[in-house]
């Protein structure tokens, strides 16, 4: 099956079976390995990707739901540059192995689209679906926060 | 040592970007073109003889490339580094479920699938040892052929004699307590790729704690000399111990042999790395604690059980400092414990974040809270009172000579207003909820201990154009060591971070700096990269000097980017230096040790490798936990730890330590147990093994304790472990002081609720 869409700004056009998981066709195929797999069973987030804007687990997906779509990784979640979750992540220590990172990273962009000014409470059921095993979430609760004032001033700087 | 300059700021880490755009290339992000898929056929059976493994149909199929038996492994077919006990691919015996007896090489996953399903293992089962009573009952079937049954090791380390001292105490206590098997669930499950290449040279890329190690027990185990096998382990995501000693890596390397040169792939499922990766060994221990009225703690009796599963994987040396941390971090007159490592039909128990240490911390514990109940004392006090200080020796009668900031730690919690407002929470509970405000304090050994040099030789060299290029030896799962690693070369090399790279641990370009374990990482390679960096420092200065026409090298100093003359203002850039250097002299290499104790606890030469230690990180923990009594749902609603790990080099990657640590040692307490009924595990995804999500955990609260480690570079000590030590005991004194006295481990709803109708089991 022909499959099209864009990815990361890029526009795709592949010949693959449409049973594959699309999970795989964005790492193995397309070359693109920030969606992360943990666990396969949509569990874990970390293959958590934006599909016309909306987080989905590219684990649960097979290709050909990809056709036609616009699908946006971590790597191009901020377009040319990072996205403010992924500087604000970095700032303040919300990565420590990374594998998780790419995932919640495209969740928390997602949710602060919908929630500009969200309390910690809010942050933390949004990231629900997205297990780190390594910092506790502390941080990344920080550092979802933090993105959140970053992109409250870019807007206000736009006005 | 001066200061390194970024403490106290809080700078991002200089591996944070390219982690949160998704540019990392862990090891499972390696695809090699025409690449080949691997995988193993799992047992299924706990126990049983291997009559035979009919693969006929399985290499029939169209795309496979290789099916593999036990007879195609050349070499000894052991893996294990220490007992090697545990086979490559299992030909007469499988011992736990997840034992593998054939190996599949296929075009692709989907065929590899159909192959695995496809091959028929015809295994005559044996009466399954599914726990530790089971394995320690008389004529219990036995999971290897031992003359000691199914105890791999027993031992006994003394420190004068605790069963008199014990009959002479005012008060005794007496208690047992269970922890379970716990599953690291790093996000990144065990894989690997390998290639072998024209000149039988095997290339290895895998999520490794222990990259140099991993050339000896696969070529052990494989019968490969060392130096035709390569190994890089990139960035990893997590390890937490499990990926310390091989996972993949035997069979990868086996595969690459029938592979025709081309790459292959390894990655275990979610389920295949529940049911084959290495979990925290399941305990049992029963501790006699006798006291003065006075709460001075008079004799410790202990009988520690930790069920090693199949395998020994490192069970005896976790066991060892189970031994060794039996008493905490206390001053215990005399002390008795007695360990036995067993083996049983239950997955494979190895390394974990608080080696031996998490065990016991719940029980040491438990008795000091049990004590303070009964002499009707304050749980800080009585800790406060007891704490171990420099100066003293500890329960196995070794000298702290080194650092001892356990006293400093609970002080800290005293003076927190969690702990002094305590009362008036616990009063304000709603309705049909209990509060309880439980401490906790404990410590973890650092560094391998003795009989097992903790050596790492650091590498750094100015490159072409002028950069310093760390070559890290550590394998880094996330704790940041090598970040931390730059921070350090670019405090004694005057540099900015931008003039730095790093690669991390690569067989071929980095040198042996033992495993990513133990809270060794940053203390031991941290101090031998000091060296090398000083080194550099000096032969850059020195070679400048002579570009420079300057007649004495104190007159230089380095700068970013280059070698200045500050009388003169003039500056040799390093891109130049570089250019002009010989390769050769570019690089410069130096090692360090981490000191061990010279002391000999009596019972301590059964254990002849990693036993005793010498330096201790320390902390105390404060949990507020409420009960709902309805449903038995335990809530921790706020987290406080003080941490002694010396000075603090980076204040964020130190709360992360703590945090990350805390956070499973939370999961253990209230909710992680892979349990196996009959060697059969229940957990099969992360549905059914539930970890802490974001929603599960309060925010947890970090204080260091800044002692100053003199022994270690700039003054810091390892924390990687002694955070996962404090919240299984912490929670655990909250409940006890709401009236539930636990004993097991986690603390589930169903527990909870059992104990609220005064029924502990």
């Amino acid at each position: 099956m022909i499959l099209s869409f864009t990815l990361d700004g890029e526009p795709r056009t592949l010949d693959l079976d449409p049973g594959l998981r699309a999970v795989d066709v964005l790492r193995e195929h397309c070359g693109v390995t920030a969606p992360k797999e943990g666990c396969g069973t949509g569990e874990c987030g970390a293959c958590a990707v934006l599909v016309d804007g909306e987080v989905r687990l590219s684990c649960l997906m097979l290709a050909a739901q990809l056709d036609g779509r616009t699908v946006t990784t971590a790597r191009g979640l901020g377009g040319a540059g990072p996205h403010p979750v992924q500087e604000a992540l970095a700032d303040r220590g919300g990565v420590q192995c990374g594998f998780c990172t790419p995932g919640v990273a495209v969740t928390a962009a997602a949710f602060l689209e919908r929630h500009p000014d969200p309390t910690r409470a809010e942050i933390r059921d949004a990231l629900s679906g997205n297990l780190c095993r390594c910092t506790g979430y502390h941080k990344i609760v920080d550092a979802v926060e933090d993105a959140a004032e970053r992109m409250r001033k870019e807007r206000g700087g736009r006005k | 040592m001066s200061p390194l300059p970024s403490m106290g700021s809080r700078s991002r880490r200089f591996d944070a970007p390219d982690k949160a755009l998704g540019r990392e290339r862990f090891a499972a992000d390696e695809y090699p073109e025409n690449l080949l898929w691997a995988g193993a056929l799992r047992a299924g059976a706990p126990h049983g003889l291997v009559r035979g493994v009919d693969t006929a149909r399985a290499e029939a199929m169209p795309g496979v490339v290789a099916v593999l038996t036990a007879g195609d492994v050349p070499g000894a077919n052991r893996q294990g580094f220490i007992y090697w006990d545990m086979p490559v691919l299992c030909g007469d015996k499988v011992r736990h479920a997840g034992d593998p007896v054939a190996l599949v090489v296929a075009e692709t996953r989907e065929i590899l699938a159909e192959a695995l399903l496809a091959i028929e293992p015809d295994i005559e089962p044996l009466p399954v040892v599914d726990g530790l009573d089971a394995a320690l009952a008389p004529d219990a079937p036995r999971v290897h052929d031992l003359e000691t049954g199914n105890v791999l090791k027993q031992a006994t380390v003394r420190k004068g004699d605790a069963r008199a001292a014990l009959d002479r105490c005012d008060v005794v206590i007496e208690e047992t307590f269970f922890t379970p098997q716990q599953a690291h669930c790093f996000l990144e499950t065990e894989n690997g790729t390998a290639r072998m290449d024209a000149a039988g040279i095997i290339h290895m890329t895998v999520s490794t704690q222990s990259p140099f190690r991993d050339r000896y027990e696969v070529g052990q185990a494989l019968g490969i000399p060392q130096e035709r096998l390569h190994v890089i382990a990139p960035f990893l995501g997590g390890g937490f111990g499990g990926k310390d000693g091989v996972t993949v890596q035997c069979l990868l390397a086996l595969a690459a042999m029938h592979a025709g040169g081309r790459p292959v792939k390894m990655w275990w499922s979610r389920e295949e790395s529940l049911l084959a990766g290495y979990k925290r060994h399941a305990a049992r221990m029963r501790f006699r604690l006798g006291a003065g009225a006075d709460g001075a703690l008079r004799a410790l009796v202990c009988d520690l059980d930790y069920d090693t599963g199949a395998y020994a994987h490192l069970g005896v040396e976790i066991m060892a400092l189970g031994l060794e941390h039996a008493s905490g971090p206390y001053r215990v007159e005399t002390l008795e414990a007695n360990g036995r490592c067993v083996y049983t039909n239950n997955p494979v128990a190895g390394a974990f974040r608080g080696f031996g240490v998490a065990q016991v911390s719940f029980a040491f514990e438990g008795m000091m809270d049990r004590l303070a109940d009964r002499l009707g004392m304050d749980p800080l006090e009585l800790r406060l009172q007891n704490a171990i200080r420099r100066g003293d020796r500890n329960g196995v009668g070794v000298a702290m000579t080194a650092s001892t900031g356990m006293a400093e730690c609970l002080a800290g919690l005293r003076e927190h207003p969690l702990w002094r407002t305590r009362g008036a929470w616990v009063r304000e509970a709603p309705p049909l909820t209990r509060r309880g405000v439980g401490v906790a304090a404990v410590l973890n050994g650092m560094g391998y201990g003795r009989g097992l040099a903790d050596m790492a030789v650091a590498k750094v060299r100015l490159t072409v154009d002028g950069r310093f290029r760390i070559y890290n030896g550590v394998s880094d799962m996330g704790q940041g060591n090598s970040p931390t690693f730059v921070r350090m070369a670019c405090h004694v090399l005057n540099q900015d971070e931008s003039g730095m790279e790093l690669v991390q641990p690569d067989t071929d370009r980095s040198h042996p700096s033992g495993s990513a374990a133990a809270g060794r990482t940053t203390y031991t390679y941290g101090k031998a990269l000091i060296r090398a960096c000083e080194a550099m420092r000096d032969k850059l200065l020195h070679r400048a000097a002579m570009a420079l026409l300057v007649d004495d090298v104190a007159d230089l100093e380095l700068a970013p980017g280059a070698v200045r003359h500050p009388a003169t203002g003039r500056a040799l850039p390093l891109a130049l230096l570089g250019s002009k250097l010989h390769p050769d002299d570019r690089c410069c290499v130096s090692e360090a040790m981490m000191p061990v104790t010279r002391d000999v606890p009596e019972g301590g030469e059964a254990f002849r490798l990693g036993f005793p230690h010498l330096i201790f990180p320390y902390a105390a923990h404060l949990a507020r936990v409420e009960v709902d009594e309805l449903t038995g749902r335990v809530a921790v609603a706020d987290y406080v730890a003080f941490t002694d790990g010396g000075r603090v080099l980076d204040p964020q990657t130190y709360e992360q330590q703590v945090q990350g640590a805390v956070a499973q040692g939370l999961g253990y307490a209230l909710w992680e147990d892979c349990a196996a009924e009959g060697g059969r595990l229940l957990a099969t995804d992360l549905s059914t093994y539930v970890i802490p999500g974001a929603g599960d955990l309060p925010d947890i609260e970090s204080h260091a304790v800044e002692t100053v480690e003199e022994s270690g570079p700039f003054g810091m000590k390892g924390i990687g472990e002694v955070g996962m030590n404090g919240p299984l005991p912490a929670v655990a004194s909250a409940l006890l002081r709401m009236g539930l006295p636990m004993t097991r481990a986690p603390f589930t709803p169903e527990r909870i609720l059992a104990a609220l109708g005064g029924d502990d089991s």
